[in-house]
């Protein structure tokens, strides 16, 4: 492993694609996320993305972080720009004498993808463009100040669904996005997260090389959503995989395959309890959260066809 | 040059003038009544008559953006719609508009819900007036097929570089069927040169289209976009010019018809200036002195070529197909505003009729003219008339 670890960083390229010197949070794990996954797509790539943290972080006019062609419009209809993106230089290859390998990439938060950018999201999947979806899921609306999402988890405060004394924050389970990309009978579904670079870079390369469309959905940590230190974003990205609260699989035409296998979880409260956003939990919501993870995790297992965990 | 008139159906020939410029990409979603124009096209596609992406995209908002993505790449780009439809793609009109993409649409103009009503009038087009879209409307299906063509070589033009709307009525011309002179591949293809851009999503090239822009540079961009979007009459007269010297078929930012020297003129936008028309035609059989104006160009909005077809009348009388609700109707509002710049102003009625399909005859023309008149002479020009409505 010690060995492993100092080798496979030398297989990654030193090619950056989008640039330092953007406006990220310290500690952000989604702008990581975006860049582990810049280097596994290289040079050849268009990029669409939605508006959202990452777009409002790395380009405002005059400048922009973005080595590579980037276009933004909308929040909801990344996914259908990304379809005219590829469209289009399908029609200019077979017209005009456009002879370039590109790879196009759409990507948005979490509400730009499982909110209001679903429906041009599942759209695109169901038309089959050749194309990868990116999701960097953090949890809430960051970019307008840590707002609730289908994907906030269960008891996570929010601005908009904060805990109260008559309210425990979010009331509702984290929408199951891999799922939905996957019921469209795509040949590449897969989840990471921003802790694990080299799970991220390896999904990408597969992904690309999907004919048709692929999705991948990347928990990416977000210190100042989630209330945690800014020093503490690779760990606590860790302790979700850890926990089992989000675990890392791939679904290959149909077929589930768990990449991190753990012998055991980690008690939730390990991950719960680094970040200011569950400060509220109480014994008992931690009991029902950790119950509702492990039975989620095993759903997941079973789908992979490995044994259940306590 | 070009071939002998065939009777055809509005929408079919619309399509056949996005196959004739051999359109790349087509991203639309079905709505009446535009949906006979997709479907035309759809078919060529279907039967390799024409070679093209057709993509059947899950929502107008998605067939806009889907739009964004072919033009930013440097595809030549088509869609239509209607109503509903063009309101779903309001906002991401505007990003076509400030991001200089020169797709093309035709829009068969329907009314706006509520109530749900399919059928035509100009609310649609009214709702996205300041879209910084290149707006026009024709009177029939002979003008649509030529300001399809046109459309594209105006909007892909290097000096212009915007997206184009043609509003052709929903019903009223889109589903007739009329002879309409074609014209032949080659003419087409020596006419309209091939959409090429400098900057476009390359990866040899890579630029960044859609940056955020914070207060100290917003107000600059929306000059800018404004700016392009007024001097592009200049290549919008060129281009019609060319057209009209191939053609024989000419076109003017402000059309007028039997209009110079009366003392009372008529403006209309769309095909319902065709009844107008006739009715003018009986009026003046009859003595009297009323003229037709009609709005071809409607963004840029040419202020200066409609104050010198109207000024030189007593009263002007503006139909509008769309209502604004608690306030002036769109087109008399502009004209109203026009008007106010120049040294001699008419007195201007406002009128609004012929909403979600209801017919407008030559002979209610008549009446609302006749309407209008009694309106200023009796000092009520504030007040707008709806024409042939019970209450």
């Amino acid at each position: 492993m010690e060995t492993l670890s100092i080798y496979v960083p030398r297989l990654v390229t030193k090619g950056e694609y989008i640039a330092s010197g953007h406006r990220a949070c310290s500690g952000c794990g989604e702008v990581l996320a975006v860049r582990y996954v810049c280097k596994a797509l290289g040079r050849n790539a268009i990029i669409s993305m939605a508006t959202g943290c990452m777009e409002i972080i790395s380009s405002p006019l005059p400048e922009s972080a973005w080595e590579v062609p980037w276009i933004h419009t909308l929040f909801e209809n990344a996914s259908a720009v990304a379809s005219g993106i590829e469209s289009g230089i399908k029609a200019l290859k077979r017209k005009h004498g456009y002879t370039k390998e590109v790879k196009v990439v759409a990507m948005g938060g979490d509400g730009g993808t499982a909110d209001i950018g679903l429906q041009s999201l599942s759209g695109a999947l169901e038309r089959g463009h050749d194309f990868l979806y990116v999701c960097y899921d953090n949890e809430a609306y960051m970019n307008t100040g840590i707002q609730r999402s289908s994907e906030t988890p269960f008891g996570a405060s929010t601005t908009t669904a904060p805990a109260g004394k008559k309210s425990m924050g979010q009331h509702t389970w984290k929408k199951n996005m891999a799922a939905i990309a996957a019921a469209h009978n795509i040949s590449y579904v897969a989840t990471s997260c921003s802790s694990y670079p080299i799970d991220i870079m390896t999904k990408v390369e597969k992904a690309v090389k999907v004919k048709g469309p692929s999705y991948i959905h990347i928990l990416s940590v977000c210190p100042t959503g989630w209330r945690c230190r800014s020093s503490e974003t690779i760990k606590v990205g860790r302790l979700a995989v850890e926990t089992g609260i989000f675990p890392i699989y791939e679904i290959e035409n149909g077929q589930y395959k768990l990449n991190i296998d753990l012998p055991y979880l980690r008690p939730v409260e390990d991950y719960l309890k680094l970040q200011g956003r569950y400060r509220h939990l109480t014994k008992e919501s931690i009991a029902e959260i950790q119950v509702k993870v492990v039975e989620e995790y095993n759903k997941v297992r079973q789908l992979a066809g490995l044994k259940k965990i306590k | 040059m070009t071939s002998k008139r065939t009777g055809i159906e509005s929408s079919l020939a619309i399509a056949e003038a996005v196959k004739l410029a051999n359109t790349d990409v087509i991203a639309a979603y079905p709505i009446t009544p535009q949906t006979h124009i997709v479907e035309g096209l759809a078919e060529m596609v279907a039967n390799g008559e024409l070679d093209a992406e057709y993509i059947p995209v899950e929502s107008e908002h998605s067939a806009m953006s889907a739009c964004l993505g072919s033009s930013a790449v440097g595809a030549r780009t088509f869609t239509a719609t209607a109503g509903q439809g063009l309101i779903l793609m309001h906002e991401v009109l505007l990003v076509a508009a400030s991001m200089r993409l020169p797709i093309v649409m035709t829009v068969a103009n329907r009314a706006l819900s509520g109530p749900l009503n399919v059928w035509g009038d100009q609310s649609d087009a009214m709702s996205t007036r300041d879209s910084g879209w290149i707006q026009m409307f024709v009177e029939n299906g002979q003008q649509a097929f030529d300001q399809v063509i046109c459309a594209f070589y105006i909007a892909e033009h290097p000096d212009v570089l915007l997206p184009t709307m043609i509003n052709v009525d929903g019903f009223h011309i889109s589903h007739v069927i009329e002879p309409i002179e074609m014209l032949d591949r080659k003419t087409v293809d020596g006419f309209l040169p091939p959409y090429k851009r400098k900057y476009t999503l390359d990866p040899d090239n890579p630029v960044s289209m859609g940056c955020f822009a914070a207060p100290n540079i917003y107000a600059e961009t929306r000059k800018d976009l404004d700016a392009a979007l007024r001097d592009s009459r200049k290549v919008i007269l060129e281009v019609w010019r060319k057209y009209g010297d191939l053609t024989g078929r000419h076109y003017k930012l402000v059309e007028k018809y039997k209009a110079d020297n009366m003392e009372t003129l008529l403006v209309t936008a769309g095909g319902y200036s065709e009844n107008a028309m006739d009715a003018i035609d009986k009026m003046q059989s009859e003595g009297k002195k009323v003229g037709l104006v009609r709005v071809r160009l409607w963004r840029p909005f040419p202020y200066e070529e409609m104050v010198q077809a109207l000024s030189g009348a007593s009263n002007v009388i503006v139909l509008d197909r769309a209502i604004s609700l608690g306030g002036p109707a769109p087109i008399c509002s502009e004209i109203r505003a026009a008007l106010y710049t120049g040294d001699k102003r008419p007195q201007v009625a406002s009128i609004v009729g012929g909403l979600g399909g209801r017919d407008v005859s030559p002979a209610d023309f008549e009446k609302l003219v006749e309407m209008g008149l009694q309106q200023i002479k009796a000092g009520r020009t504030a007040e707008t008339i709806m024409y042939g409505v019970r209450e």
